[in-house]
């Protein structure tokens, strides 16, 4: 038996998950899903930023289209360290795809002129 | 001088949900004035996901959801002024702002919305013992100066708060590379989402040290220890039980308050929210003027905030058809046992389909039953298994319930069951 918070939206139910991948604790489908992936393969979105060639001063956010391992997170990080674009940018344009094989693209997620 | 139907001060997600709802419903002449040079407030540096799931049923980041109503904002062609400060109003609605192209114009307005959203509370504010050295810094200003600029606050963090601005930076510095050694609670409970205790904390195995605060900053020109001791029941520092971190950087994320200075130059009635007082209109004692959002109270999630500031608009729309007025015959609504603050504070019109009242408890309780009473008599009751003060309830009453409101008083209170 595993106990664990379901961070999937902000209630954040209180999940227990059995050996045989049974849930309880949960407020809606997705909570069990969640547990089940948490206790198999735990993955993460990230959000974070990637800078702007043509603009002093000024990143633009990115987020992974899809979540990547958890364990993948610092090394997700590096590559969309290593990423610029120009303005403008679009949200949903793609910065970087399929960042190390994850099957997830760096998507932009900011509106700038 | 000019006129407006209906002057928004700040263009965060509360004022540009209220101008969108009060266009909707009829006002053509609407002008939002914004101080910073983007529309979306607060959300542009949120750059984290987690937002929209009741309004859009998705996951959605900070900038994205705002996005999607700076589009309904163009669509709907309302007029909006960026690097516009509102620098005073007064009480018959004459709304004095400046900016680099106009200088200092004052406009005369119908009704005014208040949207203003909150600030942050600083070292100033709990007398943070210690040195005044530079590194010490407000979760909200480095999210803004890592998330706009590119700008690390520190390598070594210790956080002292556990709300969720700090909770979310914890995440945001680790993985920018900064070590945060612990994030510090005075209360014996944390004041941030469960949800990003465990996927910002937990997942990189950050501490959370509860009933434990700073009991002093030691640095000459920047911070270099922080020293952190156990409290007692009544807040004091226990000696024996200090922790030594070495760092470099303070980052705080104690509370957030109302930003309602132009209020107070105007009477306007304050509550213990640290907003302004306002009826099931979202009125404040000053004839039409409204607030919503974060200005009002503040709020965790910006769905509720969209929400509020809809209704403000929509109600500023009556008002300035002339649908709604302000008496001094209202009846007031108290917040009693275990209860933080309630929203609204006045009831001025019991003739709704049903009103939210929204609150916050003031500890975390298990098994309670939230009570509405009215003159001795029970209102309403709610059963609720668990509630605790970081999160806003919302409970509604229905037409029948408000119909058994019969005296000017309403208290919302919690019973053990
Ligand atoms: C740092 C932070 C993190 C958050 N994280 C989450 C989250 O993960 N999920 C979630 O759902 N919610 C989150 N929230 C809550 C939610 O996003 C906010 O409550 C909401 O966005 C507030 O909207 P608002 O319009 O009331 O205020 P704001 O967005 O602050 O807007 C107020 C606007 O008024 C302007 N203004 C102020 N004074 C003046 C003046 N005198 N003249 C002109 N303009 C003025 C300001 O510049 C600002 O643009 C977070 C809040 C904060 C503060
Ligand atoms: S179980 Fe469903 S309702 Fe509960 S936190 Fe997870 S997603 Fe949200």
């Amino acid at each position: 038996m595993k106990e664990f918070v379901c961070i999937v939206c902000p209630r954040g139910c209180r999940l227990k998950i059995d050996d045989e991948l049974n849930v309880t604790g949960n407020s809606c489908p997705r909570g069990a899903n969640y547990a089940k992936e948490e206790v198999t393969a735990p993955k993460r979105i990230i959000t974070s930023t990637v800078r702007v060639n043509n603009r002093e001063n000024l990143l633009v956010s990115v987020k992974t289209s899809i979540a990547v391992p958890k364990g993948m997170m610092f090394e997700v990080m590096k590559e969309i360290n290593k990423i610029s674009v120009s303005a403008p940018t679009h949200i949903g344009d793609i910065a970087l795809s399929n960042v190390l094989n994850t099957g997830a693209d760096i998507v932009i997620t900011k509106e700038i002129k | 001088m000019k006129e407006v139907s209906l002057v928004i001060i700040g263009g965060g997600s509360a004022g540009m949900a209220a101008a969108i709802e009060a266009k909707k419903n009829g006002v053509d002449d609407i002008l939002i004035l914004e101080k910073d040079n983007d529309l979306g407030g607060i959300l542009n540096q949120c750059i984290h996901n987690g937002f929209g799931l009741t309004e859009f049923k998705e996951e959605l980041s900070g900038p994205e959801y705002l996005s999607r109503f700076v589009k309904q904002v163009e669509e709907l062609h309302i007029p909006y002024r960026l690097n516009s400060l509102v620098l005073n109003i007064t009480k018959d609605k004459v709304v004095t702002y400046s900016n680099d192209k106009e200088g200092v114009v004052c406009l005369k307005a119908k009704a005014i919305i208040f949207a203003t959203g909150c600030y942050e509370r600083g070292a100033g504010a709990i007398s943070l013992p210690g040195s005044r050295c530079s590194g010490i810094i407000t979760a909200g200003v480095a999210q803004k100066y890592l998330n706009i600029h590119g700008y690390l606050a520190g390598k070594r963090v210790v956080i002292l708060g556990s709300g969720d601005i700090g909770l979310i930076m914890a995440r945001r510095l680790t993985l920018e590379g900064a070590k945060v050694l612990c994030v510090s609670e005075i209360m014996p409970y944390s004041n941030g989402l469960n949800r990003n205790i465990a996927q910002c904390l937990n997942d990189f195995n950050i501490p959370l040290y509860l009933s434990r605060s700073v009991s002093k900053v030691i640095g000459k020109n920047r911070v270099e220890k922080v020293i952190l001791s156990q409290v007692d029941e009544k807040m004091q520092f226990i000696p024996g039980t200090e922790m030594e971190f070495e760092c470099d950087t303070l980052l705080l994320s104690i509370g957030l308050i109302p930003y309602v200075s132009l209020l107070n130059n105007i009477d306007c009635e304050m509550s213990s929210t640290k907003g302004a007082k306002v009826n099931d209109y979202l009125e404040t004692n000053i004839d039409g003027i409204f607030a919503c959002g974060n200005c009002l109270h503040v709020h965790d999630v910006v769905d509720f905030v969209t929400d509020e500031g809809r209704e403000a608009g929509r109600n500023a729309a009556l008002y300035i058809k002339g649908l709604i007025k302000n008496s001094n015959d209202h009846i007031t609504v108290t917040n009693g046992n275990g209860i933080g603050y309630v929203v609204p504070q006045k009831i001025e019109n019991l003739d709704h389909e049903s009103l939210t009242f929204k609150f916050r408890v003031r500890k975390p309780v298990n098994n309670v039953r939230v009570v509405f009473k009215s003159n001795e008599t029970e209102v309403a009751s709610f059963i609720r298994p668990v509630l605790i003060p970081s999160e806003m309830v919302m409970l509604k009453l229905n037409k029948e319930q408000l119909s058994k409101i019969t005296s000017k008083e309403l208290t919302v209170s919690l019973e053990e069951r």
